[in-house]
Formats: C-alpha cells, sequence, structure tokens
C-alpha cells in the first residue's frame, strides 16, 4: 500500500472552509431527527415510568405485609398471597414447558430446516397464531381442557393454554437470537471437527443466551400479564386460604397441585373491576397491579442477571 | 503491501524441498518424478466446484506433496479459496454448493458420501481469513477441538494446550492467564496464532490456511509466516493468498487461478521467475489483478 499523494483530486481554487456546515435544510433536518428521535426513546421510559408512579402512589398505603400475607377469608383487605402464588404458579409452570419447547423449535428453524414448504407453514403459524385474541385462545382451551378432558378449571389447563399462546413468540424469537450468532462461529467449531450438534451446543446456544433471555422476559410478560386466555382455562375466583404444607398433588385444595383451579392477579383485577362488589374494591385493585408491577420488574431483572451470569459461565469470556 | 523492512528473518525464496520440475526426458527427470509423488499428500482430479448454476472453479487437478506449502494464488474471485474449501469439505455448508470430481487425501476419495465429514476435519484444520477465536479463555479455545472428541483429563488438556500453544509460537505471550483471559482479548495477530494453535490441538495432518494475514499489520504477518514456515516440518499446508511476496516467501509450490481455472501451478520459483503460461507471468509482474 502506498502512500496517496493528498494533492491529488482536490479542485482548484479557493480552499473551502470547514466552517460551513451544508444547506440550512440539512442542518434542520439532521436536528429534527435528532429531538424526534430522542423524544420517542424518552417516551417509552416516561411511559413505564408513569405506570409505575401511578401505581406506587395509589398502592401506597394499601400494600402491607397484611395485605399479602393476610387470611383471605378474615381480613377485609387484601390476603392476596394465595393469587399471587397462583400467578407465578402458572408462570413456573408455562415456563418450564413453553421456553424448552420454544428453543428445540427455534434451533429447528435457524439450524436445521432449509427455506421450504414446511418452514413457511411454521412460520405462517406462529404468525398467525400470535395475532389471534387471546380470548379465541382461551376458549380452544375451555373447550379441550376443561369439557374434554374433564380437567375442569386448572393450573395445569391454563399453563397450557398459555403455551398455545406463547409459543409461537417464544419460537420466533429464540430462531433469531440463534441466527444472530455469526456464521463464522459455527464455521470455526465445524472445521474443528465438531458435530453439528456439538456446534450448537456449545458454541451458538451460550452466544445466543442473552437474546434467549429476551425471549422468556417477553414471552414470561405475556404469561404474567394475561387474564383473557386464563378467564376460561384456570378460572375466575377469590382468594382462599392455603395450606402449603399439602403436597398432596391429586388433592385440589393443595396449592401444588396442577389440577386445581388457580385464580392468577391479572383475572383477578379483571374480575374485581368488572364484578367486584365491596368497600376496598379500589384499594385492591391498586395494591394488586402494584404488585403485578413489582413482580414482572423483579423478574425481568432477575432474568437479565441470570442471562449475564451464564453467558459468563459458558463463554468465560 | 511492503513488508520489506520489518522482515528480519524471513528469506526471500526459500529453498524449496522438490526442484521445479524441468522439462526433460533423461532418466534422472523421470525419478525425481517418480520420487516426488511417491509423498504426494493431496491430489485433485477435474475438480470443479458450482454455487447454483455458476461455475466458480472448473476442473482443476493438481497434488500437493507432504509436509510443503502450497500457495494458492489469483484475483479475486478466481476461486482459490472455494477450491481450498474443497479439502475439509467446508463447502458442504453452503446451500446450492457442489463439487464434482475427486479430492484425495492420501489416495482415499473425500468427496465419497460414506466419509465422515468430522473425521475428514479432524486430519484437515483450518485456519480462516479473519482471526476467529471463539468467546471463551484461550485455554478451552485451543481445548474446543480435543474435547469435542471425548478428551477430558485435565492433565492430558494442560499438556496438549501447552505443546500447542508452544507450537503456535504464543505461550509465553498468554502463559500467565491462561484461564482468565478471553480469547477475544488478544490482539489481531496473537488470536490468528490462537486459531492456529486451536487447530493444531486436534492434531491433524494439513491444515488450509485461508488468507490468514490478510486482516494483520506486517509485523503480526511476518511472525505468522515465520511460523507456518515452521510448521512444515509436521504439517501439510495449504494456503489461501493474495499477497504474491507472501507466497514467494514461504510456499514450496503456487497454484496461479484465474476466473475458476487453474492456469498452472508448479514450484514457486519457477512460477515467479519463469512461468510456462503468459496470464501467470503477467499476473506475478503485476500486470493485472
Amino acid at each position: 500500500m502506498t502512500a496517496s499523494n493528498p494533492a491529488v483530486g482536490r479542485p482548484a481554487g479557493p480552499k473551502p472552509s470547514l466552517r460551513r456546515r451544508g444547506s440550512r435544510g440539512s442542518i434542520l433536518a439532521d436536528h429534527a431527527a435528532t429531538v424526534a428521535l430522542w423524544g420517542t426513546g424518552v417516551l417509552v421510559l416516561v411511559i413505564l415510568g408513569a405506570i409505575i408512579l401511578h401505581f406506587a402512589l395509589a398502592a401506597w398505603g394499601v400494600v402491607s405485609p397484611s395485605f399479602i400475607l393476610g387470611d383471605p377469608s378474615r381480613t377485609t383487605l387484601g390476603g392476596v398471597l394465595p393469587i399471587l402464588w397462583n400467578s407465578i404458579y402458572i408462570l413456573v409452570l408455562t415456563m418450564l414447558i413453553a421456553v424448552p419447547l420454544g428453543i428445540l423449535a427455534g434451533i429447528y428453524m435457524s439450524e436445521y430446516a432449509g427455506d421450504n414448504i414446511a418452514t413457511t407453514a411454521i412460520r405462517f403459524a406462529e404468525e398467525s397464531i400470535s395475532s389471534v385474541p387471546s380470548i379465541v385462545v382461551g376458549l380452544f382451551g375451555l373447550i379441550l381442557f376443561v369439557d374434554d378432558f374433564h380437567w375442569g378449571f386448572s393450573a395445569l389447563g391454563g399453563s397450557l393454554a398459555l403455551t398455545f399462546f406463547n409459543l409461537p413468540l417464544m419460537t420466533r424469537l429464540a430462531e433469531q437470537a440463534l441466527r444472530a450468532v455469526p456464521q463464522e462461529e459455527r464455521s470455526a467449531s465445524l472445521a474443528l471437527g465438531a458435530t453439528k450438534w456439538q456446534t450448537i451446543r456449545h458454541v451458538v446456544l451460550p452466544l445466543a443466551i442473552p437474546g434467549l433471555i429476551t425471549g422468556v422476559i417477553l414471552t414470561a410478560g405475556r404469561v404474567f400479564g394475561e387474564a383473557a386466555v386464563l378467564l376460561f382455562t384456570s378460572g375466575v375466583g377469590t382468594p382462599q386460604h392455603y395450606n402449603f404444607l399439602n403436597f398432596d398433588l391429586t388433592s385440589v385444595a393443595s396449592p401444588w397441585s396442577p389440577f386445581r383451579p388457580a385464580t392468577t392477579l391479572s383475572v383477578y383485577i379483571w374480575n374485581l373491576n368488572s364484578e367486584g362488589l365491596g368497600a376496598f374494591k379500589t384499594q385492591i385493585i391498586d395494591g394488586s397491579a402494584a404488585i403485578l408491577i413489582a413482580i414482572v420488574l423483579i423478574f425481568n431483572l432477575g432474568a437479565r442477571f441470570i442471562g449475564r451470569v451464564l453467558t459468563r459461565r459458558l463463554t468465560a469470556a | 503491501m511492503n513488508t520489506g523492512d520489518e522482515m528480519p528473518t524471513t528469506v526471500a525464496y526459500p529453498e524449496p524441498v522438490l526442484r521445479p520440475i524441468e522439462v526433460t526426458t533423461s532418466q534422472a527427470g523421470a525419478d525425481e518424478f517418480a520420487a516426488r509423488t511417491q509423498d504426494v499428500k493431496i491430489s485433485t482430479d477435474r475438480v470443479s466446484i458450482l454455487y447454483g448454476e455458476k461455475v466458480a472453479v472448473r476442473d482443476v487437478s493438481l497434488t500437493i506433496q507432504e509436509r510443503s506449502i502450497m500457495a494458492l494464488i489469483g484475483p479475486s474471485g478466481s476461486g482459490k479459496s472455494t477450491f481450498l474449501r474443497c479439502f475439509n469439505r467446508m463447502n458442504d455448508l453452503i446451500p446450492g454448493a457442489s463439487v464434482k470430481g475427486e479430492v484425495c487425501l492420501d489416495g482415499e476419495n473425500v468427496m465419497e458420501t460414506d466419509v465422515s465429514v468430522v473425521e475428514l476435519r479432524r486430519r484437515v484444520g483450518m485456519v480462516f481469513q479473519r482471526p476467529n477465536p471463539f468467546p471463551m479463555s484461550i485455554f478451552e479455545n485451543v481445548a474446543y477441538g480435543p474435547r469435542r472428541r471425548g478428551q477430558n483429563d485435565r492433565r492430558k488438556l494442560d499438556e496438549l494446550v501447552e505443546t500447542s500453544l508452544k507450537r503456535a509460537a504464543l505461550w509465553d505471550e498468554v502463559k500467565d492467564d491462561l484461564r482468565r483471559k478471553s480469547g477475544l482479548a488478544l490482539s489481531g495477530g496473537q488470536q490468528q496464532r490462537l486459531c492456529i494453535a486451536r487447530a493444531i490441538a486436534i492434531k491433524p495432518e494439513i491444515i488450509l490456511m485461508d488468507e490468514p494475514a490478510s486482516a494483520l499489520d506486517p509485523i503480526a504477518t511476518a511472525r505468522i509466516e515465520d511460523l507456518i514456515l515452521d510448521l512444515k516440518k509436521e504439517f501439510t499446508i495449504v494456503i489461501v493468498t493474495h499477497n504474491m511476496q507472501q507466497a514467494a516467501r514461504i510456499s514450496d509450490q503456487t497454484a496461479f487461478f484465474y476466473i475458476g481455472e487453474l492456469v498452472e501451478f508448479g514450484a514457486t520459483r519457477k512460477i515467479f521467475t519463469n512461468p510456462s503460461q503468459k496470464r501467470t507471468e503477467d499476473y506475478v509482474s503485476g500486470r493485472f489483478g
């Protein structure tokens, strides 16, 4: 590489001033773009902040240890622990089903399937199911699990219906996370005599963890916030006293049983708001909403943290 | 790229292991030819590579001697990298690519459908154009290949990692934080030597190098070239380069590719001083490309 002559190509005449900055219009457009893009970014933050602030203020003085832990049959205000428990129970159960399935399907779509009729059909199904109104998915769950399977309202039926609803999203996000791993990482591994599965297991998946975590968080958010699907599958009710020492999984009274009806926080809020009576209706709704938001934030931050630890452990970077 | 000043040790024209083929009818010449064919490591027979309908490489037949360096040169798009990738069947990964003809490794055609590409790639290592260490520690980078073959004995891995890094002239620079430092935290030249160590750790017979120094500065390039010359004692090396001085400095034999065809191949000294084809002469003298 020879050094090029700096004089070559410069037009004759006076040197252009460095202070000139293009036309007025382009400067304005540049400033406008900066402000607009910055503004929309800030808007996202403001919306989140407003929601958190509103419910934090509304729930101030409502949420107390007894609001959560109180015995629902005796306290007039709250005792939402059983409801909170159901939300977490259904979240965990759904994630246990949907995340592994979504990642496996994502691996298939990203690493194994080519562009053919099958993948086109799968992609079409992903998009279609995701845009079906959740109430319709709930109805399908009602017919299948509650009626046909004779499970009645159950946490498992709710989780499976939520899996129907969320698996396409999880699959798509997992596929995108895996596709974002540079091809040269795969080539490097294969060229060292690793098999395809070894390459996926030891190189592609570890590098895809941040993207997979994003998928898990987005899916979990939809599970935690979903009311319509669960209305028809895991049931609507009020908090009832749970005996957490009852580990009899076949008993409908055990909080550990997947075959018991399980009202979640979102469903509870919806139910109170539309049909609730009682003197403390508004306070209970605000308090429950604040708890719901807090749990979602804790879950998201926790998932990010776990993702970072996992990435560090698996890649030693 | 002019690296003349930074090249303290390498010789411009290393003595080729094998003398250039002289066109001769004498018995001595025939004997020499017979001797040459005995230690052929790789031979290709009318290899053509197509991407869909497009022919990237056409009817290439050549032989590569054991423990020698073969340089594949030619302008961009001449098919030299594509050709290189048929030795470890990395072309299998490219959708729509198809290879015709025979590629023989120790006389065994690697294109046969019952050949295990995993086994093949354990005998034919590869170093890529851009250094591509895994985002793992230096140790885990080198141990990657052996681990995938089921080697998990700690002491054996320690030993293998050390010898491989020493062989790649990287050991002294990294021995103090093998397990703590990420392979990505090294400089470009160090990363490429790490990739060479990683390839050596699987104990291949052949190492393919696809423009291994093109992303490096002149000093790092000189170190890689010294290393390649040194590795010739143990490995058969096939290197793609668009840097003709590099080919002249390190290779024993050179093959000149032009628009998917092998124009000629032979001893490096002959290709660079007395090529038999006009196009080769034009290219090596810098008249095009």
